[in-house]
């Protein structure tokens, strides 16, 4: 009799489990289910925007540390340019100025050079001027001697005469 | 119709259950005629009872009583004390103008004018009649305190995982892994895409299944999930749920068999008919059995060392002890692992259920 009890089921007893489990159903529906899988899935979901976003701060670096690279070499590239640039604008600056100033040294020399001729000449005319004066100042003078008497002309007249006949 | 199928086929069970326990019964009687018999105290033990007894006899015991509820014409609230913890019909607990008695657990109401109850040779009550007993019983007790811990247990991470957004701690983190092992491991393989829908249904199924297996391996708790009546409710649900949410595909397979000749057709859709009720027929069984066969288990290891003091002496009963307590230990720990089991096979067959009327087909 006790063992057909046991597999007898009792109303009450299933009716209590009908209300029991379906208000445990209810309850923890709302209150535990909802709650905790969405907490799972929003975490599920943050890990992985987390994840993704460590991946495109990863890239961005690399793209950054590539774009680094880049703007250094062009940086490198444009000081050289720059400084040869400077190298050749020195050279010719220097040259330019050397012939300049070789220009300008010829020219003072050759004006020099011309004054210092006229100056020369002009002191040459002088000189040849007052030699010339001073000629005819002594060729009067010796003429005026020479001439004071009539032996004294033929003498000279003589001398002179014997040069051209030599 | 099909109540009455059901109480056939479960007393067909009943009759297996009937045939090993009383063999086991009248073996021991013939061979120690005087030795203790366990059966009575086993079944005690396994059945419900409208009082909490924990220890001792009569109005020396420990037990905590529990409401009576009946419905007659009106309806009868009183407490179990007052019966005085007298099971054999005699105490009669009068309440409204009616009479009831207790009579091996089951409350009879007794026939108008009638002052005692009467039995005939069969120990059947004759002259009363069973009325509607909806009372707190010891599984519905046990119920209500697996319902509130359970609440407890999850409305607190609920409200905890509502809250914080980081990283589970706490209870949370014990009982989140639980959650989603049942809603990735189990549901979600079985169900498919639509798992959703199901879900709360299926995690409430796991943790109640669970908590009541849990709570019956206490010492003086009741044996909730191996008691007919909650694998009934429990089953039936599974039934009306993979029911209502079969489709066109599941109903088809059921009255249209695919690849199966015209002739066959008479065969083969009751078969298919009878299959939508054995599934979770064998859900409630599965349950049932699998529970009250640990409870009989560690139940007759302890009566064990009774049979040993009534037939042997004490020595024998002392000796045997430790050896019982072992065996009694070992049977705890896999009854452990059956509780944590069953409640993961039937929700895991629910969900297969569920899958199966659910799925597209191509």
């Amino acid at each position: 009799m006790d063992s057909m009890q046991l597999v007898t089921p009792a109303i009450g007893l299933m009716f209590w489990t009908v209300v029991i489990f379906i208000l445990l159903l209810l309850i923890l529906k709302k209150f535990a289910w909802k709650p905790i899988l969405k907490a799972v899935d929003d975490r599920n979901n943050s890990i992985k925007e987390a994840l993704s976003s460590a991946e495109n701060a990863k890239k961005e670096m690399e793209q950054l540390t590539a774009d680094n690279d880049k703007i250094l070499s062009e940086a490198r590239v444009e000081r050289d340019s720059i400084i040869k640039e400077a190298r050749e604008i020195k050279d010719q600056t220097i040259a330019e100025a050397k012939s300049k100033a070789s220009e300008e040294a010829e020219k003072i020399i050759s004006s020099a050079k011309k004054q210092i001729k006229n100056e020369k000449m002009k002191a040459m005319t002088e000189l040849k001027n007052e030699i010339a004066d001073i000629s005819i100042q002594m060729a009067e003078k010796i003429i005026k001697s020479e001439l004071k008497d009539g032996k004294s002309q033929k003498k000279l007249i003589e001398a002179d005469l014997k040069n051209y006949m030599n | 119709m099909f109540t009455f199928s059901l109480q056939k086929s479960l007393f067909t069970f009943a009759f297996f259950a009937l045939m090993t326990t009383t063999s086991y019964a009248s073996k021991s009687i013939e061979e120690k005629t005087e030795t203790y018999n366990p059966v009575p105290s086993i079944m005690h033990h396994i059945s419900d009872s409208h009082e909490w007894h924990f220890w001792g006899e009569g109005e020396n015991s420990f037990t905590i009583a529990l409401p009576i509820i009946l419905y007659t014409n009106t309806l009868h609230v009183f407490m179990s004390s007052e019966f005085h913890h007298n099971e054999d019909g005699h105490h009669v607990v009068e309440n409204k103008g009616n009479k009831f008695v207790n009579f091996h657990g089951k409350i009879y109401l007794l026939n108008n004018g009638e002052l005692t109850a009467q039995f005939d040779e069969h120990h059947h009550v004759t002259n009363a009649t069973i009325p509607l007993d909806v009372s707190i019983t010891k599984n519905v007790a046990s119920m209500l305190i697996g319902l509130i811990l359970l609440l407890l247990l999850f409305v607190v991470s609920g409200l905890k995982a509502k809250k914080n957004n980081g990283a589970p701690s706490g209870l949370l983190s014990f009982l989140e892994p639980l959650v989603l092992f049942v809603r990735d491991d189990i549901v979600k393989p079985n169900i498919g895409k639509n798992y959703n829908k199901f879900l709360p249904y299926l995690l409430t199924l796991f943790f109640f299944i669970l908590i009541n297996n849990l709570l019956g391996l206490l010492p003086g708790s009741a044996n909730v999930t191996g008691n007919i009546a909650i694998t009934l409710v429990l089953s039936f649900i599974t039934l009306i749920v993979t029911n209502l949410s079969g489709n066109k595909s599941y109903w088809g397979h059921i009255f249209n068999p695919p690849g199966v000749p015209l002739a066959l057709m008479p065969i083969m859709i009751p078969i298919e008919i009878v299959g939508i009720f054995t599934k979770p027929f064998a859900l409630m069984i599965r349950l049932f059995a699998n529970i009250s066969a640990g409870h009989i288990i560690i139940l007759s290891l302890i009566s064990l060392i009774f049979m040993a003091q009534s037939g042997l002496g004490d020595v024998a009963a002392w000796s045997l002890s430790p050896v019982a307590v072992v065996f009694v230990l070992f049977m705890d720990l896999i009854e452990v692992l059956v509780a944590f089991l069953q409640a993961y096979i039937f929700t895991l067959l629910t969900s297969l259920f569920i899958g199966l009327a659910t799925v597209e087909h191509h």
